[in-house]
């Protein structure tokens, strides 16, 4: 009984709005009704008093447009059912992500549907306890609804004015510097490692100051093996790549659902660039030398990753 | 600074409401012995010794005035944001009139002081812009018209005043959009309308500036120095959807076309303002400015963040709460029984 009151007190005192509801949590009951029926009950409250707080706008976002709550409560539970369920992710190395500091995590990019970077959220709330801030595309933010979905989990467009703020701020910025060069690369190319860009997250992170964590997604090729591109209707589209898969387009929009494979994402050991003063973003050749260098640990990460992980589909 | 404390202070744009509002905050100021207030109509409010001249900032009698009164410092809000003035006549005051102003103070030597009401708009609105501009950023997509366009040929003008009579000090602010009880802008137009049209799969990062804090920036950059270029906005950001579940107006997401000739139709046959082609680009992409120069510059905050500028205004103008949430509290209020 003093556990059904305790836990009835603790409910009014979680859910604010719901004044009605603590009578009724406190009302003595059937003994051993009212532990049943609480939990519902404050699920229920809970679950209202988010839904008030979403009708009222009485929320709050920062100034990327992430909206942490939506985040947590929305967004995240619809990728993480695929995570756990679908993509069975393992990790591997999360003890090399620094905590409560900022740092630039660059990632592989694969799988034709940058599905990878929502993977590398779930895994970095869940797992980290933290907002993993990853910079997209502008394609991104042209696409209705992707757009604003993107910035309200925390995502934001690749430039270095946005990186240089989130890491200033102590985010984990992720960064993919393949593009779509990587994200959209033939099966037959799957974990080579594409050119990374420019080398800019380089010169972003010596700038922040913050060490770099190499990041190895191995599993996100195989969801949707791109055996051929259509051009012109990507061209006619103004998207960077129409593919073709063996389920896409033949099968309509079942052809979308992705193929279950294993995923594991390991985190490397962080670079540190203590080495190196601000001045050096400046300078090209070590700007590159940098860039080959994480290039490469990421490219070894994958093929060790892949060997451990074994076969795809598993 | 005495030797530069404003003395004789001209501003344009008087009988519109910012510029009868900064008009009547410095007539107040004991510091500043005369203040001149120019527009083409004569004001609605009482300005208190405001005099009032009725001139057109686009003809030479701006040049008369700065010179027969010994003006040192002019405060120029005459940029026209709204579409109700038909657009080419709303060029001609923002564009030509700026150059008039500017040829007249470059003449005039008694001239000290010059701050420039310029809009956020400066800086375009487009999917590649950076989540945050500061006063340094360029537009990603630079503005290719409307007052938008004008206010950037008004800063290019501005600065080459800067270049050619460096003994001023030339304050420009870039505003985000005014918000407030008092404030009539296409923005608010939209804001109340009954149900508001948002721009399907799309929900901007907006930011507003009080219009006490408007004013007071505008007063403290006239009696003191602060040359240069600043944003002013509220602290903090609201989404657009955000923005109006808080101000409980129902809300229909319609593709930008319709919602353009929507508010063509609106404005042909409602005296509706319409949506200009910036404001439809605003409600699409958004636009967050930074504002930690002026902060820093002048060691102030705004009054008002974003969200208590919003709440300002709803208070003075909005309904209650919205249809679903008086539903959604019933709801709440009945006991639940399982």
């Amino acid at each position: 009984m003093t556990n059904a009151q305790e836990s009835g007190g603790e409910g009014a005192r979680v859910i604010p709005l719901t004044p009605p509801h603590r009578p009724a949590a406190a009302v003595p009951g059937p003994p051993g009704g009212a532990p049943d029926r609480d939990p519902l009950e404050r699920r229920v409250a809970a679950g209202l008093a988010f839904l008030r707080r979403r009708l009222q706008g009485d929320y709050e976002v920062d100034e990327f447009g992430f909206d942490p709550e939506l985040n947590s409560a929305v967004l995240l539970p619809v990728a993480r059912a695929l995570y756990e369920h679908w993509f069975r992710v393992e990790l591997s190395g999360l003890e090399n992500v620094p905590a409560g500091t900022g740092a630039l995590l660059v990632a592989n990019h694969s799988g034709t549907i940058p599905i990878d970077g929502v993977m590398l959220s779930v895994a970095v709330h869940d797992h980290l306890h933290r907002d993993l801030r990853l910079l997209g595309a502008d394609l991104v933010y042209q696409v209705p609804l992707l757009g604003h979905l993107a910035r309200k989990a925390g995502h934001t467009l690749a430039c270095p004015a946005d990186a240089a703020r989130l890491l200033g701020k102590g985010e984990l910025v992720g960064v993919f510097p393949e593009g779509f060069k990587g994200v959209g690369k033939p099966y037959a190319d799957r974990y080579k490692l594409q050119r990374f860009g420019r080398g800019g997250f380089v010169g972003t992170a010596l700038r922040a100051g913050v060490p770099i964590v190499p990041v190895a997604i191995v599993g996100a090729e195989e969801i949707y093996p791109k055996i051929a591109d259509l051009k012109p209707l990507a061209r006619l589209l103004g998207l960077p790549y129409f593919p073709v898969t063996p389920t896409f387009p033949w099968l309509g929009p079942a052809g979308l659902v992705p193929l279950p494979s294993k995923w594991v994402i390991r985190f490397g050991e962080p670079i540190p660039l203590d080495g190196y003063d601000t001045a050096s973003a400046d300078d090209p050749m070590t700007v590159f030398n940098l860039t080959d260098h994480v290039r490469e640990t990421v490219q070894q990460m994958l093929y060790d990753t892949l060997l451990r992980r074994g076969p795809a589909f598993v | 600074m005495p030797s530069a404390a404003a003395r004789v202070v001209l501003v344009t744009g008087v009988s519109r409401f910012l510029g009868a509002r900064v008009a009547n905050t410095l007539q107040a100021d004991p510091g500043i012995e005369r203040v001149i207030g120019v527009d083409t109509v004569p004001p609605t409010m009482s300005l208190g010794r405001t005099e009032f001249v009725r001139v057109d900032i686009r003809t030479p009698g701006i040049a008369k005035i700065i010179a027969s009164a010994e003006v040192d410092t002019v405060v120029h809000l005459n940029l026209v944001t709204s579409p109700a003035a038909s657009r080419s006549k709303a060029k001609e005051l923002n564009v030509i009139g700026t150059m008039q102003l500017l040829a007249a103070c470059q003449r005039s030597p008694d001239m000290r002081k010059l701050v420039v009401r310029s809009s956020a708009a400066v800086y375009g609105s487009s999917p590649r812009d950076p989540a945050v501009f500061t006063e340094r950023d360029e537009p990603a997509e630079a503005p290719s018209g409307g007052y938008a366009k004008d206010a950037v040929e008004v800063e290019g003008y501005v600065r080459g005043l800067v270049r050619r009579r460096s003994d001023l000090a030339v304050s420009v602010l870039r505003f985000a959009n005014f918000l407030g009880p008092g404030v009539d802008s296409p923005l608010t137009r939209y804001l109340r309308l009954p149900v508001v049209p948002t721009v399907l799969g799309f929900d901007p990062r907006l930011q507003f500036v009080h219009e006490d804090d408007g004013v007071e920036v505008l007063r403290r950059m006239t009696v003191e120095d602060h040359p240069g270029c600043y944003n002013v906005a509220g602290d903090g950001v609201l989404l657009l959807s955000q923005a109006l579940r808080r101000a409980g107006r129902p809300s229909v997401p319609m593709p930008a076309q319709s919602i353009a000739a929507f508010g063509d139709l609106g404005r042909r046959f409602a005296g509706l303002s319409g949506f200009s082609p910036e404001l439809l680009r605003w409600l699409t992409y958004g636009r967050v400015l930074d504002t930690a120069a002026l902060a820093d510059e002048l060691a102030w905050r705004p009054k008002y963040s974003s969200e208590a500028a919003l709440a300002d205004f709803v208070s003075v103008r909005g309904p209650g709460p919205g249809a679903p949430l008086r539903l959604l509290d019933r709801l709440i209020a009945t006991p639940v029984r399982d």
